[in-house]
């Protein structure tokens, strides 16, 4: 079921804002795994971003297949993905529409491009489901 | 021949709903062409014009089959085919 919001710990959210200020000027990128079917995120799953670029992100093959058979030992899922883009705002690209291949997942998007004065910090979140995205509200908290 | 193909959750609508199926085939081109015999459309997700798509990764036990031979890996009894799509996308 779709919750039209995202419940993040604080804690996780100023994780998830430190590896996209440390890996600046290139995008950074990564999970945030939780229970199957509970839509709560809870582990913090920072990953390399194979391409090293700041305008593009890829996951690295063999790290993904890891990241997967451990959330499936684990009966964890995505509940979170997250990437950084580091001189535009927080919106979705039509690349990450494209590829966005978990409809069950938040879709957190992070701008760094106030580092080199390109505009504002954001941390904002989204549904993607069949190229359709819908904006969601982000609830910071201390604990769930 | 029995190769054991897991499903990632985005192509379960083939398989209604099934996270493991099974099929068989000398090479994986053959696997795939027999799993569109059961679960009709899969084949043209996972491959295009005789290639394996760009952003789907195709493992055979724990190796991506990039570094064997593609969509031409041969494959044996007992052999475990993981598919899983890229995590990928980018401010452009």
């Amino acid at each position: 079921m779709l919750s039209h919001m995202l419940t993040i710990t604080q804690a996780l959210y100023d994780q998830i804002v430190a590896h996209a200020r440390e890996d600046h000027p290139d995008e950074a990128c990564g999970v945030v795994a939780g229970p199957v079917g509970e839509g709560r995120p809870e582990r913090f799953i920072p990953m390399l971003n194979a391409a090293r670029s700041p305008t593009f992100y890829e996951f690295d093959s063999g790290d993904l297949l890891k990241l997967y058979r451990e959330m499936d030992d684990r009966d964890e899922e995505p509940v979170i993905v997250y990437h950084s883009h580091t001189a535009t705002e927080a919106y979705p690209s039509r690349t990450d529409i494209t590829y966005a291949n978990e409809p069950g997942a938040h879709y957190v998007l992070v701008s760094t491009a106030d580092t080199d004065g390109a505009g504002e910090f954001q941390f904002r979140s989204y549904r993607i489901v069949e190229g359709e995205v819908t904006e969601e509200e982000v609830k910071v908290v201390q604990a769930y | 021949m029995a190769i054991e193909v897991r499903i990632p959750t985005i192509l379960r609508t083939y398989t209604d709903g099934e996270k493991a199926v099974q099929g068989s085939g000398d090479t994986l081109a053959e696997l795939f062409s027999d799993l569109d015999s059961r679960h009709s459309g899969i084949e043209a997700r996972i491959v295009d014009e005789g290639k394996l798509r760009r952003f789907v990764n195709v493992y055979l036990n724990d190796e991506d089959v990039r570094f064997l031979d593609g969509i031409s890996t041969k494959l044996a009894d007992g052999d475990s085919v993981t598919i899983l799509p890229a995590v990928a996308g980018g401010s452009v």
